[in-house]
């Protein structure tokens, strides 16, 4: 057993650095991502040993990325996109929605795309504009696209191999104040399904639903709240599309209460779409109606105002209060 | 008789680069051959005063990020004769420019307070605010969006009968994304009144030029959208000046758009954040020191007896004066606090928002 104490960032680069090496069609693109290893040091490394036909700087050109990423994968290819920032992607959106998420159906199955858009999401780094956007309602509501989130660096590590090995296109969203964080990651493990969530902690009250930088977040909620002797479950969604809810059903069958939890603003987020189906599938098990905490509906702010808008330990904590007052 | 047709050969061709950047200083501080400046005395001291007040805040900045009381930021370093050659072609009267975000002195000429321009890289969102009758826009990080909204501008000015000029600015990085070439095609078919100026200063973050177009030079790209294109020493305030102005000259003649590409260098780190040290070739670096456009500008007033010991030291002086009075006033400005976090998302403040900026509230004053 090979075990690293990995800190997101360098999991991620250790992954993708398996993944090149386990597959001669695995290529890299993105704006920075060679010499530079980019802007958040992720490939740092991969274009001096992998060479500049396989991790390529690319003009700075998000739709061109993503496009060129299509016409790759047609080849055969297998494209890992870097898109810098989140609110960057924005101009890729059109190949992303129009023509990634639909190629698959309009050629009735003949061309995969087996594309993954990896991008560094979320705020809490003190950024300026753009740098701090939460875009996966967008992806998450555009059938044909598989939309993952991973909250430490063990999902990170096992999460982009499995992600490039997919036969269908992934949106790949990483925490990037979660770069940072480090976890024992154990090379050789048997790593679980991409597409499935995990109950992250155990608990009797409340179900805690959370993904990506969230799930720290709620995790430290359910120690503040066992302080006070309440017993939070905390399950982290992983994959956001395809949802998978099944483990998340039988919690709340058992505690009967829920709060989502995530970045985003919460209107129109993740969050409406998770307390829909819960009501179909768990209505007389609820105690309470499935809450949401999250960001406020107004845009991503600068930084001053940073701490205002971001869901912290005690808004959960709140929306917990509330759902036990019910 | 059977005549032979010549066998078909392209009939555009990658230009060959023989285009040579208009040039009016040279590095030493002489004028070109037959050169005339268009700059007179004074304003040719005022510009390289707002060039040197660049430099010096870049310094300052750079300084109080590290010390954490400024957030990441662009300096201009190494382009000031191109933000400010270009700026001095405009009246900050009826003209606007539309930033990027490495353009400081362009905003100060048009009347931007300094104070402002801090205040949005504090992270604060009353750094978004220009004071009525100041024609900027904000500070622009998306890169390229900018540009088609200049052309709308610009439109808009031309369609109220305004004689105004929209000078906008963009990278060589940024030259690459569809916005820029959207905007340039729609401004040449509206004729609208903007000065496109690509700043080319070799890099965008870790890019080098040479990766970012296998266009010999990025002005050549204008005839593809049937504006004028010029290529200027983007280093050289006399000829980016005089360049702009000419653009400027026929925007407000109703002449329609222009695209200059400003050749200059990027003196270092892209931003705070940036170590350039691991991408930028040490030789490629001090290749351009001697090509430093505030000492070419220097060196051309002292030689003609309109600088002197006694005067830089009074310009530098008054320049490290007005900064640390910048950063006392806005080291001294409140928290926004939480009213700013709602108040401009709309022209109303829904019932759902009021409830949330309530709820935030509560919850502020309870911890």
């Amino acid at each position: 057993m090979t075990t690293e104490t990995l800190t997101m960032g360098k999991a991620l680069n250790l992954g993708l650095r398996r993944a090149m090496d386990d597959d001669p069609k695995v290529v890299l693109m993105g704006e920075d991502i060679g010499r530079l290893g980019g802007v958040f040091r992720v490939t740092d490394g991969l274009q001096k040993d992998f060479g500049e036909a396989r991790v390529v700087d690319t003009p700075l050109a998000e739709a061109g990325i993503v496009g060129t990423a299509v016409g790759l994968a047609l080849r055969g290819y297998r494209p890992v996109c870097e898109i810098q920032f989140d609110g960057f992607v924005f101009p890729a959106v059109n190949q992303i929605v129009t023509q990634v998420a639909k190629i698959s159906a309009r050629s009735q199955g003949r061309m995969r795309m087996p594309v993954v858009i990896r991008i560094p999401f979320g705020g809490g780094i003190g950024a300026v504009e753009h740098h701090s956007e939460s875009p996966e309602a967008y992806f998450a509501h555009t059938p044909g696209l598989k939309v993952v989130s991973v909250s430490n660096p063990v999902d990170a590590y096992w999460g982009i191999q499995q992600a490039i090995a997919a036969p269908d296109p992934v949106v790949f969203l990483e925490p990037k104040r979660r770069y940072w964080e480090k976890a024992e990651v154990d090379l050789d493990a048997i790593p679980e399904p991409l597409f499935r969530s995990r109950v992250v902690r155990r608990g009797d009250d409340v179900t805690v639903l959370a993904y990506g930088p969230m799930v720290a977040t709620a995790l430290q909620a359910a120690a503040a709240a066992a302080e006070e002797g309440r017993s939070l479950e905390v399950v982290d969604l992983r994959t956001l599309s395809p949802l998978d809810l099944d483990p998340v059903v039988d919690s709340v069958r058992r505690t009967g209460r829920c709060v989502v939890v995530h970045e985003a603003q919460v209107s129109h987020g993740l969050g409406a779409e998770i307390a829909a189906r819960l009501t179909e599938q768990c209505f007389h098990s609820l105690e309470a109606p499935v809450l949401r905490a999250g960001g406020y509906d107004v845009p991503y702010p600068p930084a001053r105002n940073e701490e205002e808008y971001l869901p912290d330990l005690d808004r959960v904590l709140d929306a917990v209060d509330r759902a036990m007052g019910f | 008789m059977s005549t032979t047709r010549p066998a078909f050969t392209p009939q555009f061709m990658r230009e060959d680069g023989d285009a040579a950047p208009w040039t009016v200083l040279r590095p030493d501080g002489q004028l070109e051959e037959g050169a005339r400046p268009t700059l007179d005395d004074a304003q040719l001291r005022e510009a390289c005063e707002l060039m040197l007040f660049s430099r010096a805040f870049d310094e300052k900045g750079f300084s109080l990020q590290r010390q954490g009381r400024f957030g990441t930021f662009s300096p201009v370093r190494g382009q000031e004769a191109s933000v400010v050659g270009a700026a001095v072609a405009l009246d900050p009267q009826r003209d606007w420019v539309v930033p990027q975000y490495r353009e400081l002195p362009a905003l100060l000429r048009q009347g931007l307070p300094l104070e402002q321009f801090m205040l949005t890289f504090l992270g604060d969102p009353r750094g978004g605010l220009a004071p009525e009758g100041v024609n900027v826009l904000p500070i622009q990080i998306g890169l390229a969006a900018q540009l088609p909204q200049a052309v709308g501008l610009a439109w808009g000015l031309a369609r109220q009968g305004r004689d105004a000029v929209v000078l906008v600015f963009c990278g060589d990085g940024a030259s690459s994304e569809g916005d820029f070439h959207e905007a340039c095609n729609l401004a040449g078919t509206l004729g609208a009144p903007v000065v496109f100026l690509l700043q080319n200063n070799g890099w965008a973050i870790s890019t080098p030029r040479s990766r970012q177009s296998a266009a010999v030079t990025l002005a050549a790209r204008a005839p593809g959208y049937g504006i004028p294109g010029s290529l200027v020493d983007g280093n050289d305030l006399l000829a980016v000046h005089e360049v702009v102005s000419d653009a400027v000259g026929r925007a407000r003649a109703g002449d329609g758009p222009s695209l200059v590409e400003t050749l200059t260098y990027r003196l270092g780190d892209h931003n705070t954040a940036d170590d350039a040290r691991r991408y930028q070739p040490a030789d490629e670096l001090e290749s351009w020191a001697p090509r430093d456009p505030i000492a070419r500008v220097l060196a051309h007033l002292r030689s003609r007896d309109l600088w002197d010991d006694e005067h830089d030291a009074a310009v530098r002086a008054r320049i490290g004066r007005r900064i640390d009075e910048a950063v006392r006033t806005v080291e001294g400005v409140e928290p926004p606090g939480v009213d700013h976090l709602f108040a401009h998302v709309g022209e109303e403040l829904s019932p759902r928002l009021a409830r949330q900026r309530a709820d935030l509230i509560a919850s502020v004053e309870t911890r």
